[in-house]
């Protein structure tokens, strides 16, 4: 199947980009004055945690456009965003307390920004299962729409609610009203690592999706 | 669409306070979940104001969703929901008649669950009665507004009991963050203008998720 094909190319590019944003992080970024090497995880940690961002983001738009038009694609599309969602989410959520460990001396805190990622990892989840849960194709559509879309919602006022309390998290350096405080070196490195898993995220939802079509075609003809 | 939303709440609470069987088992809940809180602390090293915010709501958190996981269960009998859907009447009120049946369900836990709260931990309630019933009544909302729209969706589902909770618990969160902190500002005696704040917080959640479950409500329905 094409489609198939398609996102497994654009993983394969994707994964050896990955290679080479890995080099380059380690070798020919240079090393962060206080943090020490541990600082060199940001270049996976930060990006994995906007994807996953932008991924809910789109469930809940895939949601919104699946209800309006009824066009199963939107289903089939927010479910592949979903599942590419978690597991970057994971990424990110693993990521962090390995850094977190050496830098703030605990794995985990309650912090605000920590919060609201365990939060988003767990709508992905509750998603999962309600798809999960729900046998009728169309009643399963509808569901996760309406799921998604209250997801969408939901994120800004987790925001709100977590930023009421004291941060311990970097606050953001790149995407802020004043220039990136970033050196160059590091922000060119960031920047390429975020193309590039934005790159992973297009290949793994385009395989989720042809493996979701080719599911209902053999389901159809059974 | 008023009076269609009054009749069915009216039809829902006659079967809740005739049988009285699910009303009943939410209080006897409630004052169970008080009781073990008593027994999970040590009453020497925290004091009981210290966590008195946090056992009202988790108490109440754990009520509503007893009761929001009845509101769809009771139409699936016989195909209730079916003849519902069939009648002349608009998506909008089947949920808002819902919405309200739920409140008076939630609302009445609630007002046995906050004195016996009072008598059990020691709490001096009646100086900030007013205002606690206020953030009572808005947090509630927000989490019956959606928890009614998901206990349509998960009534149908193979795993209802366990997964409204998992899916609605997250939505929960926000307001209770809120409720959590105008209470414990309230028991500690500090000033109206301090809680505000967090009325006001809890007040914009109401309004968007009321209005986001009448929006997609139908979907949740229609065939």
């Amino acid at each position: 199947m094409r489609l198939l094909k398609t996102g497994r190319w654009i993983t394969a590019v994707g994964l050896v980009l990955l290679a080479g944003v890995y080099v380059r992080a380690l070798a020919f970024t240079p090393v962060e004055r206080f943090q020490g090497p541990a600082q060199k995880i940001y270049y996976v940690h930060v990006p994995s945690a906007v994807v996953a961002m932008m991924a809910m983001g789109l469930v809940g738009l895939a949601g919104i456009l699946f209800l309006l038009l009824k066009d199963p694609r939107f289903d089939r599309f927010g479910e592949a965003s979903a599942e590419v969602g978690t597991a970057f989410s994971v990424v990110m959520l693993t990521t962090g307390p390995i850094w977190a460990k050496p830098i703030w001396g605990t794995w985990w805190t309650w912090d605000a920004r920590l919060t609201l990622t365990l939060f988003l990892f767990l709508l992905f989840l509750g998603y999962l299962l309600l798809r999960g849960a729900v046998t009728d194709p169309g009643l399963r559509a509808r569901y996760s729409a309406v799921l998604g879309i209250c997801g969408l919602v939901l994120l800004p006022f987790i925001h709100l609610s977590v930023y009421l309390f004291r941060t311990l998290h970097p606050q953001p350096i790149v995407l802020k009203p004043s220039a990136p405080s970033l050196p160059g070196e590091m922000l060119v490195t960031l920047l390429m690592s975020f193309l590039v898993f934005v790159i992973l995220y297009v290949g793994f939802v385009t395989q989720r999706y042809a493996l979701s079509l080719l599911r209902e075609q053999a389901d159809h003809h059974a | 669409m008023l009076r269609h939303a009054w009749l069915l709440a009216r039809k829902d609470l006659l079967v809740e306070f005739r049988s009285r069987t699910a009303i009943l088992s939410a209080v006897v809940f409630t004052v169970l979940v008080l009781m073990v809180f008593n027994f999970g602390r040590d009453p020497t090293a925290v004091a009981a104001v210290d966590l008195a915010p946090s056992i009202l709501w988790v108490t109440f958190t754990f009520a509503a969703m007893l009761a929001l996981n009845r509101a769809f269960q009771l139409e699936l009998e016989n195909q209730a929901l079916d003849g519902l859907l069939l009648a002349p009447v608009s998506r909008s009120s089947i949920y808002l008649g819902k919405l309200i049946a739920n409140l008076v369900f939630v609302a009445t836990v609630e007002a046995v669950g906050l004195p016996l709260f009072a008598l059990f931990f020691n709490v001096r309630l009646l100086h900030v009665l007013g205002p606690l019933v206020a953030v009572l009544a808005l947090a509630t909302v927000g989490f019956v507004a959606v928890g009614t729209l998901f206990s349509a969706m998960t009534a149908r589902t193979r795993f209802a009991e366990l997964l409204l909770p998992v899916l609605l618990l997250p939505f929960m969160i926000p307001p209770l963050i809120w409720a959590v902190l105008a209470t414990a500002a309230l028991l500690a005696g500090r000033p109206l203008s301090e809680v505000k704040g967090w009325l006001s917080f809890l007040a914009a959640f109401d309004i968007v998720f009321v209005t986001l479950a009448f929006a997609l409500f139908p979907a949740t329905v229609d065939e």
